[in-house]
């Protein structure tokens, strides 16, 4: 499919992507690291928001600003602007998360000269009356901030219609999510993988209709492919840069049909209300989806919504990828665990550092936990 | 049936070990920090049988409303502390990695969701708590430690939530950090049924501004040549401040303290004998070696005068209006040293460089504490830009004495206290 190949390309060089976009379409690209940046306000104020990945090797001039057990992520990301690479960048945001995120705020701050620089310090709990309105404020105020760093107004009306466009590609994208679980078989993991990178690098309109595109091509296809007989996964954690690890777990005998994580189903999760104030919609949206660990929502959320997605998506176990070095992620995979074993759902644990193992390893391990469910 | 009935008459030992310590206390003229402490923690574990609620809290929480409401606040990381310093860190870390916390995880956390299931550790455990209170001003990993608690004890949990003040500390900020005071009053007259009081909360404001100021006496005495105290007295007496902050009992102490160091003072009397040279301290101690750095150090004729630590339980000094205690402290919290932007934290380690007049910076690069730790490497460049003195980073962990190797530790110092010596010979 020569929309999946155009999507591929994309996702295998983004910086030549961004660059050549931004000669062409002259708009400012703004960056940010996490699934809450509300990129939807830098959509609409005529910006283009572009998520941040991690150098995946070679991590050394990171090194001189952040010790060896910070994570990767934050380690990698910190490596891309020292090294220059992120130089088409206007602007970067940085929503609060967790404490290794927060110190990369200010070391950036104060080594990256060049593009403006924003801290949207969000409430870490998104359950009580006051929270609901600070983060309302926080928006309000990153909505200001942004109006001075970008020089351009932002009105309802524009909000409004980036609001609409983010909803047409997290419905769709939710519609791609429920083909593959319904016949993993219509694209492979790396495929699905890529184009669910792809939504958070790409042009908003552009990415509309290549998705589109996509889907209709894959519902037409679908009827034809049979359903094989494979083992169905969820893939639990933080970032998933490692689009290696969908084909080294088919090979395994297993698919991945959903996922909880920040580069996947969080990001798209939950539609943003199209008749009410703006940025109230943008807020109650965070207050809907469910949460990164590294905010407070009830105390058991984050566990009752895997069992619900194992037993939604008719999947038989989990895998939680977790970067070494996430707190937040590693404090509640004990009690996440423990909530799946007593539904009676399997789960695996994969410790990643910068690298994955070796592919024969991994394969032995994957094999080993698909063989028991 | 025998062990609730083991369980109950240890209680009531330590109740009356408690009531006996406070009556001797009476009599004596001097009380140590171990006598407080004492009675500190036999009241807390004797809670159950006196009536008294028990709330855990984090070490950068707003205490002065459970005091006013009579409810005994416990800390969780002074207990850590306590833990590390008795060098049982790593088998109650271990207690909790076989529950599946990784290894990576702050060790104050994993050291005391160990303990909490074996009622392990130097004082057999804490007492249960009746409600956690949680404040996310010093780190978010509090927050994922305390909602472990809460499934674990199965009990309400408070969260004051202290915006990120990377540059700036908005209006809208100050709004919600005030209006989560109200809904901590209102959480604490649920958990303890009764209405709050807030003619008690002015009192106990009071005094937790009294304490506070005393400590940063005791703390400043430390500007004297040579320095009645080193950082290590100041990690010991500490423990008052964290704990007891808002009671009579700091400013008892902490008064005495401030008139012995004085008169340490007044009779030319320095924590090492013969100090020469001046360091400054940053991030926690580790708990499971400050004997054995005190002594190091000391060999080399260095006191570490101050540290960046213990400044913090006074380190917001300057928002509290004492005539406004709950909107002042509502600031206060929100600015203490851990929840500021690298920038700032460096701007104050210049000052207290200035204030102590230290020749060198030792970083503890501390593996359970990622806030503290990281942008270190930041400050230290700014330090060593704006100060040209040097610095030494430590790696080690502040209470998992695992993977402590004294021996390169000890290299290492005696390498930069050469640097240190070759400096001021020039000077």
């Amino acid at each position: 499919m020569k929309e999946l190949t155009e999507i591929k390309n994309i996702v295998s060089n983004p910086y030549a992507y961004i660059r050549k976009y931004k000669k062409q379409t002259g708009k400012k690209v703004v960056g940010y690291c996490c699934s809450y940046a509300p990129e939807e306000i830098i959509w609409a104020a005529g910006a283009m928001p572009v998520r941040l990945f991690s150098a995946n090797e070679n991590i050394h001039l990171a090194d001189t600003h952040l010790q060896s057990y910070c994570c990767s992520l934050v380690r990698g990301i910190l490596e891309e602007a020292l090294a220059n690479r992120l130089d088409f960048l206007d602007g970067v945001i940085f929503p609060h998360t967790c404490d290794s995120f927060q110190r990369l705020s200010d070391i950036w701050r104060l080594n990256i000269k060049g593009p403006f620089h924003l801290d949207v310090v969000l409430p870490v709990k998104l359950d009580t009356p006051s929270a609901v309105q600070y983060l309302r404020d926080a928006l309000e105020k990153l909505k200001k901030d942004l109006v001075g760093k970008l020089g351009r107004e932002i009105t309802d009306a524009m909000l409004a219609d980036s609001i609409r466009t983010y909803n047409k590609i997290r419905r769709l994208i939710g519609k791609l999510y429920e083909l593959r679980c319904e016949n993993p078989q219509i694209i492979s993991g790396a495929d699905f993988h890529a184009v669910v990178k792809a939504a958070m690098i790409m042009d908003k309109n552009d990415f509309l209709e290549v998705l589109s595109q996509i889907i209709t091509q894959l519902e037409k296809d679908g009827a034809q492919k049979t359903k094989a007989k494979v083992k169905k996964l969820v893939l639990s954690g933080s970032v998933c840069s490692h689009p290696d690890i969908y084909n080294i777990i088919e090979n395994a005998g297993g698919v991945v049909v959903w996922d909880d994580l920040c580069t996947g189903y969080r990001y798209f999760e939950g539609l943003m209300a199209e008749n009410s104030r703006p940025l109230a919609a943008i807020a109650e949206r965070y207050l809907n989806r469910v949460v990164c660990p590294a905010k407070h929502m009830q105390l058991k959320g984050r566990g009752e919504n895997l069992v619900r997605l194992v037993k939604n998506s008719g999947a038989e176990g989990i895998i939680f990828l977790l970067l070494k070095f996430c707190d937040p992620h590693a404090f509640d995979f004990p009690y996440l665990k423990g909530m799946l074993e007593e539904a009676g759902i399997p789960c695996m644990l994969l410790d990643v550092e910068t690298e994955l193992p070796s592919e024969g390893q991994l394969q032995t391990r994957f094999e080993t936990f698909i063989q028991i469910l | 049936m025998k062990k609730t009935i083991s369980e109950f008459l240890k209680t009531v030992l330590i109740f009356l070990a408690g009531r006996f310590k406070r009556l001797t206390m009476y009599f004596k003229k001097t009380k140590t920090m171990k006598d407080y402490m004492m009675v500190y923690y036999s009241q807390a574990k004797s809670a159950k049988l006196t009536g008294r609620k028990v709330a855990w809290i984090t070490s950068g929480g707003p205490v002065e409303p459970l005091i006013a409401m009579d409810v005994i606040p416990v800390y969780p990381e002074n207990h850590g502390a306590m833990i590390g310093a008795s060098k049982m860190g790593g088998s109650l870390c271990e207690v909790a990695e076989a529950m599946g916390y990784s290894a990576d995880l702050c060790s104050y956390a994993r050291s005391d969701i160990g303990c909490a299931t074996v009622n392990g550790g130097p004082i057999g455990g804490l007492p249960k708590p009746d409600m956690l209170v949680c404040c996310n001003n010093i780190c978010g990993t509090v927050l994922k430690w305390y909602e472990i608690q809460a499934r674990y004890f199965n009990v309400p949990l408070f969260i004051l939530d202290t915006p990120f003040c990377h540059t700036e500390y908005t209006e809208e900020m100050a709004r919600y950090v005030r209006a989560q005071f109200d809904e901590y009053f209102i959480f604490l007259e649920k958990a303890c049924g009764k209405k709050f009081d807030f003619e008690k909360l002015n009192h106990v404001g009071h005094l937790s501004h009294q304490g506070q100021l005393l400590w940063q006496a005791v703390l400043d005495t430390a500007m004297h040549k040579p320095s009645p105290m080193s950082a290590f007295d100041a990690f010991y007496h500490l423990a008052l401040i964290v704990t007891l902050r808002g009671t009579k009992e700091v400013i008892d102490y902490y008064t005495w303290l401030l008139a012995y160091m004085k008169d340490r003072i007044a009779r030319g009397i320095g924590a090492v004998p013969n100090e020469k040279y001046r360091l400054l301290w940053d991030n926690i101690p580790i708990w499971h070696r400050t004997r054995w750095l005190s002594e190091k150090f000391a060999a080399h004729n260095a006191c570490l005068v101050a540290d960046t630590y213990t400044t913090a339980w006074c380190g917001a000094l300057r928002y509290i209006d004492e005539n406004n205690f709950i909107d002042s402290a509502a600031e206060a919290y929100a600015h203490i040293y851990l929840n500021i932007g690298v920038d700032q934290m460096a701007k104050m380690i210049i000052e207290m460089i200035d204030k102590y007049d230290v020749d060198g910076f030792v970083l503890h690069s501390n593996r359970s504490c990622k806030p503290y730790s990281f942008g270190q490497l930041d400050i230290q460049k700014i330090v060593e830009r704006e100060r040209g003195i040097p610095c030494l980073m430590l790696e080690a962990d502040m209470t998992d004495e695992r993977t402590f190797s004294e021996s390169q530790i000890s290299t290492r110092i005696d390498a930069y206290m050469e640097i240190i010596k070759e400096r001021k010979s020039k000077k």
